[in-house]
């Protein structure tokens, strides 16, 4: 029994000779396949070789430009000192430029120039390596649905980064390159635009992200529960329908009445990922560009509920009581 | 290899389980936990019991002094060179001396401020400092009773807590110095200072929302009144500015956000508590007696008081609070020492107006010879936005 409950691959798979799957019309391959114990636990036990390619080559060479200016901007904030640089990395960042320079494309390095040439590096790095994997699936024969995936991870990251700063006139509506210092920024932008909460599209990204652990959670565990009858090789199970499938669809469809295919419950989990990015970036677009108060817009849509308000009348200060915040 | 790599997972676990429980500063339960909005809107103050317990013995209001004899002479009279208690009787007078040591220099005692071959000296900057600070705390008591301090008001004790400089004071942070050529973009931020709870946000906001009375008065404001965009709205670095300064009241208060906020709607009054009023004056109070009480100390305070740019230790909202959201766990420390409590006026109305007696002046002058500043009645005032309290009354 407890074969199938380690978290760790329990069998590892080692050919004599290395893997080197279906011939393709280009196939340049870099560097000396191997075994790893390691890699085997969680994965195939070979390592390598592996496809790089101009465009591969290409989006490191950008990657790495962008994370040194990053890190090099980090430890300069910290003047060089290398104990600083390790003790406060959570909390360095390279901040986007000044309200002041709105969409000047080249402000002072020091005053944003650095956080839009890492921008640039890093922003050609990822559509580099979109690339990349759209054009190894289609030379592998295989449908596009990882790069269109990742495409919707990648509208995300540019509204963030790219269109709602162009859209709100200002790179200092950007997200700064940083630990701590993006996940502070991402409070205050909720709370800079009265509460993200109140935005229906984060509210789908929010159903979409906790739906896909959901959706990844009982697929993996219904694959892992009835692998002893075969279910790992699933796909094949698609058309080929064994004693796993029927078990595990019966399972559900015991348990809650109704069950997934072999083959929806992983078009459920592709759609369930791609959305959660896709509608979050929806969401950020709006906000600030459409609308400035997402808990004003809730209140006049009868979205947000109300309370009673147990204190008696709060009146702000600054104005005449009965007034607006 | 396998067995070497299981040993090596294990002892790694093992010191980050270790690490995890010693270094984290767990609140660990049980918990005190008090309601303070409508069910369900999440408006709890959370602390653990035995932090709840030890913040309390930390702030607690000493034994006021014996009252003073009535009757006798005032002490305008009996003593040279008193600027601000003259009307009280000479007994009382001593009595709160007596305290304001106990307070403030228990361990210096009389020297700290005092020339003891003449008490009515001048010549030590403590002492005029100390003048300042009385009228300070007068002011406080009368002009912002209504609006923050309330009945429990302040003595010298709620902020110095038995030492000559409280231990909560503030100085502008001019962050790192770039010492190399390659100058970081730092933009006032992303270093771990505890002045906005080892955050990430911009650790200088107390200088430009606190250090400045002439502010706007909707400087902290960021959200939008509307649902839709009218304008241009603030950028989120106004808004991460903001944050830094709540998180300052947030850990001077020892209280969350949801004391004075639903945060569901961080912005909207209706929504808040009656706590929120009282802090958006305390905010205010705080920018009065740093503007017109401790900046224009400057050229009294000694160089190794001032902080690194040469700017006056200055207070906010940890000075008083010390941590409790009601400073000395809201004791009414005033009630015993009412010549605190605003300008002492003279029983009898004399009608002579005794003017009131300046701050030291902002010129630059020499801070440890005895000046004749504080002697000379207000010429040069720095305080035009609020003489009032300081003005005796008739």
């Amino acid at each position: 029994m407890a074969y199938y409950q380690n978290i760790f691959t329990q069998v590892q798979v080692r050919p004599v000779e290395p893997e080197m799957g279906v011939p393709v019309a280009v196939d340049e391959r870099w560097g000396t396949p191997f075994h790893s114990y390691l890699m085997g636990l969680i994965g195939n036990a070979q390592v390598g070789p592996i496809y790089i390619g101009y465009l591969g080559a290409l989006s490191f060479a950008c990657g790495l430009i962008a994370f040194e200016i990053i890190g090099l901007n980090m430890w300069a904030s910290v003047n060089w000192d290398p104990v600083q640089f390790v003790r406060q990395l959570p909390w360095l960042a390279l901040e986007p430029p000044r309200p002041q320079y709105g969409l000047k494309i080249l402000p002072p390095l020091n005053e944003g120039g650095w956080w839009l040439i890492a921008g640039f590096f890093l922003t050609a790095s990822i559509l580099l390596w979109w690339v990349r994997l759209y054009r190894r699936a289609r030379a592998l024969g295989l449908g596009t649905h990882v790069p269109w995936a990742f495409a919707s991870a990648i509208w995300l990251y540019l509204v963030l980064g790219f269109i709602r700063p162009i859209m709100m006139g200002s790179w200092s509506e950007a997200v700064p390159f940083g630990i701590f210092p993006h996940l502070d920024w991402t409070a205050a932008f909720s709370l800079r635009y009265g509460n993200l909460f109140y935005n229906p599209f984060h509210m789908l990204s929010i159903v979409f992200l906790y739906g896909s652990t959901l959706l990844f959670a009982m697929h993996g565990a219904t694959i892992l529960a009835t692998s002893r009858y075969g279910s790992e090789r699933e796909i094949d199970q698609i058309v080929n329908r064994g004693t796993a499938t029927e078990r595990a669809a019966l399972f559900w469809r015991w348990t809650m009445g109704f069950n997934a295919t072999m083959e929806s419950v992983h078009r459920w989990a592709w759609w369930f990922a791609v959305l959660t990015t896709l509608t979050g970036g929806i969401g950020i677009l709006l906000t600030g560009t459409v609308v400035d108060n997402w808990y004003l817009w809730a209140v006049k849509h009868g979205v947000a509920p109300s309370y009673p308000h147990i204190y008696g009348p709060i009146v702000d200060p600054l104005s005449a009581p009965g007034g607006t915040p | 290899m396998k067995p070497v790599l299981g040993v090596a997972g294990a002892v790694a676990a093992l010191f980050l389980t270790i690490a995890m429980f010693g270094t984290a500063g767990w609140t660990r339960p049980p918990l005190a936990v008090s309601q303070n909005g409508f069910r369900g809107t999440g408006m709890d103050q959370v602390e653990s019991r035995a932090d709840a317990i030890a913040v309390k013995a930390e702030n607690v209001a000493p034994a006021p002094a014996d009252p003073a004899e009535p009757g006798g002479e005032l002490a305008g009279k009996t003593y040279e060179n008193v600027k601000v208690l003259q009307n009280l009787t000479t007994n009382e007078f001593n009595r709160l001396m007596v305290s304001m040591t106990e307070w403030v220099s228990p361990e210096q005692g009389c020297t700290y401020c005092h020339n003891t071959e003449n008490m009515a000296d001048d010549s030590l900057y403590q002492k005029r400092v100390a003048r300042r600070m009385l009228q300070m705390t007068q002011h406080i008591n009368s002009t912002w009773k209504e609006s923050h301090v309330h009945d429990v008001g302040v003595t010298c004790y709620t902020c110095h807590r038995g030492q000559p400089v409280p231990a909560n004071v503030w100085f502008t942070d001019p962050g790192p110095n770039a010492t190399s050529g390659f100058i970081p973009r730092n933009n006032g931020q992303n270093l771990a200072k505890p002045s906005v709870g080892l955050s990430s946000l911009p650790y200088d906001t107390l200088t430009e929302f606190l250090g400045q009375k002439e502010i706007d008065n909707n400087v902290i404001r960021v959200n939008a009144t509307t649902a839709l965009p009218t304008g241009k709205g603030k950028p989120i670095q106004a808004a991460e500015k903001t944050y830094g300064l709540m998180i300052h009241m947030s850990q001077g208060l020892g209280v969350n956000c949801t004391f004075c906020h639903n945060t569901r709607a961080i912005s909207n009054w209706s929504e808040s508590t009656p706590q929120r009023v009282a802090a958006w004056h305390g905010i205010r109070m705080v920018r009065d007696l740093n503007g017109n009480y401790l900046e224009p100390l400057l050229s009294t305070f000694p160089r190794n008081r001032l902080g690194a740019l040469g700017d006056v230790p200055k207070v906010n909202c940890t000075t008083c609070h010390n941590g409790v959201s009601k400073p000395l766990n809201g004791a009414h420390v005033v009630e015993t020492y009412p010549e605190l409590a605003g300008p002492v006026v003279a029983e009898a109305p004399t009608g002579a107006a005794v003017p009131a007696p300046a701050p030291a002046s902002p010129m630059p002058a020499s801070p440890v010879p005895a000046s004749p500043m504080p002697a000379s009645p207000a010429p040069a005032s720095p305080v035009p936005a609020n003489p009032a309290p300081d003005a005796p009354k008739p």
